[in-house]
């Protein structure tokens, strides 16, 4: 083969961009299997004694109440995320199946919040949460992240566009009605996109730490993200511990994205360009 | 049951079923409290006491006329800086992945992956990076014999910002590109092809054709980064609490302080609003100057 100079110098700057990108990381996993000592004796950079001295593990899941911030995390995100398909599909389906008045209104509505920093707005929905009863018990976390936004709509909508109207035409000379019309055709149909929301919709509220932090102060209630932020106030000078916590905290979230980066994708791009 | 009504009184039913719990969600937790906001800087409130008094645009006169308010907003303006290499990287960066190179579906995902990390984690991570004693940034300058360029990066307020700017660079770098790649596939390949054929240079070709054909995402991927920095809180409030001495505040961590450790919710409200009010401005602006570019 002919050397291409082009071709080389895209690939130094890859490289550079995920040297850096790993650095950070990499730094964390040398340090994460180190004692005490070791880690106060041996450079950042040396590889530790041991990969198998799992101690700060063990150390941290028990300290940090990993166990019980893992099982909450994993428990708002099943019914948040059945709630965003269910309901998703849901709206996607009238606003890309009927005509009506609000039609335009309906999706205004949702397109202007989106302009609204979240974080901005916490006083009032904070008063809402308080009315509702649900201050400090997991359903806050639940309920806010339970109802969809403008992105998946936007991306249920251009999977429902591709479905053929004769499908349902053809339904309908059948006799179905316009429910079954979307639970047996509309529904399944959708699934490709119905797994890419359910992908960004995870590791969205796996990453959310604004919601649990204001709304679930308790201790039985962390979550990964307060679970780390409770744990660094608390021993933020042992690092090997950090490190520890931080990559248990990191390593689900990148697996699961590197097991279904395709949905990812997927989902960025038809939120995006089209 | 169903199936004795008509189609049209079927879809009617259908339309208010489907969407009454959906509005109804988006009604409390996203359409009330953007009104109520509204409402609130308009009063005097300390987030308990039942009574709130009526305030007028007093909130709004204090907020133009507080010097740390607008000192900490300047911060934003280097998160912006950041924001835009961060664009004309993440552009660099789709291009070179739009040509045919070897392990571009790698170098994507791996380039991706910052995005999907953990806030929080991300955040301490990089506490650990930038640690001047311990850190392990100091630990390679030093290694390296590079002394002089280990310094206190959260301590010092000229750097801090950039620290902090580096880091949204590192995590959002990944979204812009995979936004902009997307783009850059949608551009239909016989206009390119067309341009190389009437003689057009590799570098024309992009300036001349394919970057025309993407103003509109360009204009997108402007937008998100825009309102992302002007909306920075979580590094500050999880790295440098806005120090030293306020070096780092932010708009956001500014408003947020004023509402939960001042207990003045009327200017909170006021200046959230400024913030949504000055995002619009930003953004009109963008769009008349994209516009006239494209036309």
């Amino acid at each position: 083969m002919r050397f291409q100079p082009l071709s080389f110098l895209k690939h130094i700057m890859m490289w550079i961009a995920v040297a850096v990108i790993v650095f950070p990381p990499y730094v964390l996993v040398m340090n994460a299997f180190k004692d005490k000592k070791e880690f106060t004796q041996t450079s950042v950079f040396k590889l530790p004694a041991s990969f198998l001295n799992f101690d700060n593990f063990i150390d941290v899941l028990q300290r940090a109440h990993l166990d019980k911030a893992y099982k909450n995390t994993i428990t708002i995100i099943v019914i948040a995320v059945i709630g965003n398909i269910l309901l998703g599909t849901m709206v996607a389906f009238v606003l890309g199946r009927f005509d009506f008045k609000l039609k335009k209104a309906v999706m205004g509505a949702y397109i202007a919040v989106s302009f609204v920093p979240t974080i901005t707005t916490q006083v009032a929905t904070f008063t809402v949460i308080n009315n509702l009863h649900l201050y400090n018990t997991i359903w806050a976390s639940i309920v806010l992240h339970f109802g969809t936004n403008v992105l998946q709509i936007f991306i249920y909508l251009q999977f429902i566009r591709n479905i053929p109207r004769e499908l349902d035409e053809a339904a309908m000379m059948e006799g179905a009605s316009l429910f079954r019309i979307y639970r047996t055709i509309i529904f399944p149909l959708l699934a490709p996109a119905t797994a890419t929301i359910a992908i960004i919709k995870t590791i969205d509220i796996y990453n959310d730490m604004f919601i649990p932090y204001l709304y679930m102060p308790s201790r039985s209630l962390v979550v990964v993200s307060t679970s780390l932020m409770n744990f660094s106030s608390e021993r933020s000078t042992e690092w090997e511990l950090m490190s520890a916590a931080i990559l248990m905290i990191m390593v689900p979230i990148v697996v699961l994205y590197l097991f279904f980066q395709k949905y990812v994708f997927a989902g960025i791009v038809s939120g995006a360009v089209k | 049951m169903v199936n004795n009504l008509t189609y049209v009184q079927q879809k009617r039913i259908l339309i208010i079923l489907f969407l009454f719990v959906p509005l109804l969600l988006l009604c409390l937790f996203s359409l009330y409290p953007a009104v109520y906001l509204v409402y609130l800087s308009l009063m005097n409130w300390d987030g308990y006491s039942p009574v709130k008094t009526w305030a007028g645009f007093a909130n709004y006169k204090d907020v133009f006329a507080n010097k740390e308010i607008w000192q900490a907003f300047s911060h934003n303006f280097v998160y912006l800086g950041w924001g835009l290499l961060q664009n004309m990287l993440g552009l660099l960066f789709a291009l070179m992945l739009n040509s045919r190179l070897r392990g571009r579906n790698a170098y994507r995902v791996f380039l991706f992956m910052p995005y999907i990390m953990n806030g929080v984690a991300v955040a301490y991570m990089f506490n650990y990076v930038f640690n001047s004693e311990y850190g392990s940034l100091n630990t390679l300058l030093h290694s390296v014999g590079l002394d002089s360029l280990a310094i206190s990066w959260f301590g010092s307020p000229k750097i801090v910002n950039h620290v902090l700017g580096f880091i949204t660079l590192w995590k959002f770098l990944g979204l812009n590109m995979v936004i902009y790649l997307a783009a850059l596939q949608s551009v239909p390949a016989d206009i390119i092809e067309a341009a190389r054929i009437d003689g057009a240079s590799r570098t024309q070709t992009v300036f001349r054709v394919v970057l025309p054909n993407m103003v509109r995402v360009i204009e997108l991927n402007l937008f998100l980064t825009i309102i992302g920095t002007l909306e920075i809180f979580d590094l500050p409030f999880l790295l440098t609490k806005g120090g030293p001495l306020g070096a780092s505040d932010t708009f956001l961590t500014k408003t947020v302080e004023m509402a939960f450790k001042f207990n003045n919710f009327g200017m909170a409200s006021a200046m959230s609003l400024t913030l949504i009010a000055a995002v619009i401005v930003i953004l009109s602006v963008q769009r008349m100057v994209t516009r006239r570019w494209s036309d």
